[in-house]
């Protein structure tokens, strides 16, 4: 039985569930913003406040306008799953099927996040289901995860 | 003026032992395979002035994986070279003959070694078939929880671990957007048996049925085991030589006619504009616009499957189909076959004949445009082949024809 961990919802209602095995970011000066977000509950993407473009992942210099002017903002945390596949193979040690999804952020047309989608059988994964964020925190790094809406 | 590529020709292939656990290390495996294709090019190690692999010495990406460095290689078969080159970024691993064409046709070589050389098999130890998975690439850390930097971080912590699980996501899409089924998708991977029973040097040689595919366990949906290719031991080397040397050999050659080495768009697992496409797209379209040939003069392909649906994705980046149409394409496999309009991955590809990482495809089309490639050799004469390699962010792509 794996450990029991604290998932953080952005609308409260926090809820228990499995912990599984995860590599950990190394966290750095450009990233930590990302990781750690989940901390108050709501999901951050940098964006240009010159020009509104989302840069995923961060980039020191917009690639659009090219303003030094980025900063984290919060988005919706809502997003629809654009691809998924369910996981058979025990890369980690874990043999239990889970599902892996690459969302699309609706802030921007191309925005996406690959993560997990949880609180549902993996087999109910399928394009274009509605997901909202869902943080699962592992000592110092909140990973966001989604599970549907 | 001529495009560099046609100063070039391939004088000469050789390939090591191919198998599963062979125990041998990868500098003996190179030798081996360089010493043929340098006596089947009709010089000596005296003649060789250049050399280039990918990825070479410190290439990543896991156990077995990159093959000696060239000044190994270099030192083992003494040899005084001009010109050098490994590295793991370009046109996949087909970056290292591009390279090789480019020193020849800028006369900095005039006969280049190049080799790609594995073992992933030996590496993997007891541990069973395995992706490239959590033990490759995962960077260090202490108190034993991996910490990943770089772009593997926006995957690897979400338990998307191997390229596996990545281009399930872009076939899922595929399937999403055009209607292509797992019937279809299999297609790849039972033509590759089919075509590897008649390679002795395939490493699955029993013959395999579309039940038999739909049997074998699911991987990472819909990628099932018999979709991901089978980690080998094995050295391919070819000599890359100024085109002038074809009249000193005594066999046909592969003349090399158009590299496809673009990468446009985000170059991102994850990110990129069309999931459906990946980085094949551009090179596959850059590949013709660098000749006069078209789809239509191809005789056979030799399309990367690291996964059964890499392959796909390359019939549509080279035009053999439309856009979204390699389902229908490869329906049935009487298209793929031998004897069909268009013969696939003759050799039995990675899937059946073993993952010599983009190599072993690049040996196929010189022996299928040589008329030498036995049971399996693709009648009415072979003129013109395409190789390419690569999936997801990494492309490369190779029209080669026959000289001689």
């Amino acid at each position: 039985m794996v450990p029991a961990v604290t998932l953080r919802r952005a609308h409260g209602g926090d809820v228990s569930g499995p912990a599984p095995f995860r590599v950990q970011p190394a966290l750095d000066d450009d990233n930590r913003f990302f990781w750690t977000s989940g901390q108050d509950g709501r999901l951050r993407i940098l964006r240009c406040r010159s020009c509104g473009y989302y840069l995923h992942p961060p980039l020191p210099r917009c690639p659009a306008c090219g303003s030094r002017d980025v900063a984290p903002e919060a988005v919706s945390g809502r997003g629809e799953v654009f691809s998924y596949t369910v996981n058979h193979q025990s890369w980690d040690g874990d043999t239990d099927p889970y599902a892996i999804v690459l969302v699309a952020l609706p802030e921007q047309d191309g925005l996406r996040l690959t993560s997990n989608l949880v609180n549902c059988p993996p087999d109910e994964a399928r394009i274009g289901l509605p997901v909202r964020v869902v943080f699962e925190q592992n000592d110092r790094v909140w990973f966001p995860l989604f599970e549907p809406a | 003026m001529t495009d560099f590529e046609r100063r070039s020709i391939i004088s000469g292939i050789g390939q090591s032992a191919v198998g599963r656990r062979l125990g041998r290390s990868g500098l003996d495996l190179t030798i081996d395979a360089a010493l043929e294709a340098i006596a089947d090019a009709g010089l000596t190690t005296a003649d060789i002035d250049g050399i280039a692999t990918y990825p070479g010495a410190g290439g990543g990406a896991g156990p077995g994986f990159s093959g000696p460095g060239t000044p190994e290689v270099q030192d083992a078969l003494r040899l005084e070279v001009g010109w050098h080159t490994g590295g793991i970024e370009g046109a996949a691993q087909l970056a290292a003959v591009v390279n090789a064409v480019m020193a020849v046709g800028a006369g900095l070589a005039r006969h280049v070694l190049v080799y790609r050389t594995v073992t992933e098999s030996t590496e993997q130890g007891s541990g069973g078939r395995q992706g490239i998975g959590i033990g490759g690439g995962v960077g260090g850390g202490g108190g034993g929880v991996p910490r990943m930097g770089g772009t593997m971080q926006w995957s690897i912590p979400f338990r998307a671990y191997s390229a596996a699980n990545w281009l399930a996501m872009n076939a899922h899409r595929h399937f999403h957007e055009y209607g292509t089924t797992p019937e279809q998708m299999a297609m790849i991977a039972v033509n590759a048996r089919r075509n590897a029973v008649l390679n002795p040097k395939a490493v699955y040689r029993d013959p395999m049925t579309l039940e038999d595919y739909f049997a074998s366990r699911l991987v990472t949906s819909p990628f099932r085991l018999y979709d991901c290719d089978a980690p080998v031991d094995g050295s391919t080397a070819l000599i890359v030589s100024a085109a002038g040397h074809a009249t000193a050999v005594d066999h046909a050659v592969a003349r090399v006619e158009a590299v496809g080495t673009a990468l446009r768009g985000r170059p991102s697992w994850d990110q990129f504009d069309d999931m459906t496409t990946m980085a094949a797209r551009d090179a596959g379209a850059q590949l013709w616009t660098r000749t006069d040939l078209t789809p239509a003069d191809v005789d056979v392909a030799e399309l990367y499957d690291g996964f059964s649906f890499l392959a796909m994705t390359w019939l549509e980046a080279l035009g053999f189909c439309g856009k979204g149409e390699s389902g229908p394409f490869i329906e049935g496999g009487g298209r793929i076959a031998l004897d069909g309009e268009l013969p696939l991955n003759t050799n039995g590809g990675q899937l059946s004949a073993g993952r010599l990482h983009g190599f072993g495809f690049l040996h196929e089309a010189c022996l299928q445009l040589r008329g030498e490639a036995g049971d399996r050799q693709v009648g009415g004469g072979v003129e013109v082949a395409a190789v390419a390699n690569g999936g997801g962010p990494i492309a490369g792509a190779l029209l080669l024809t026959r000289e001689g």
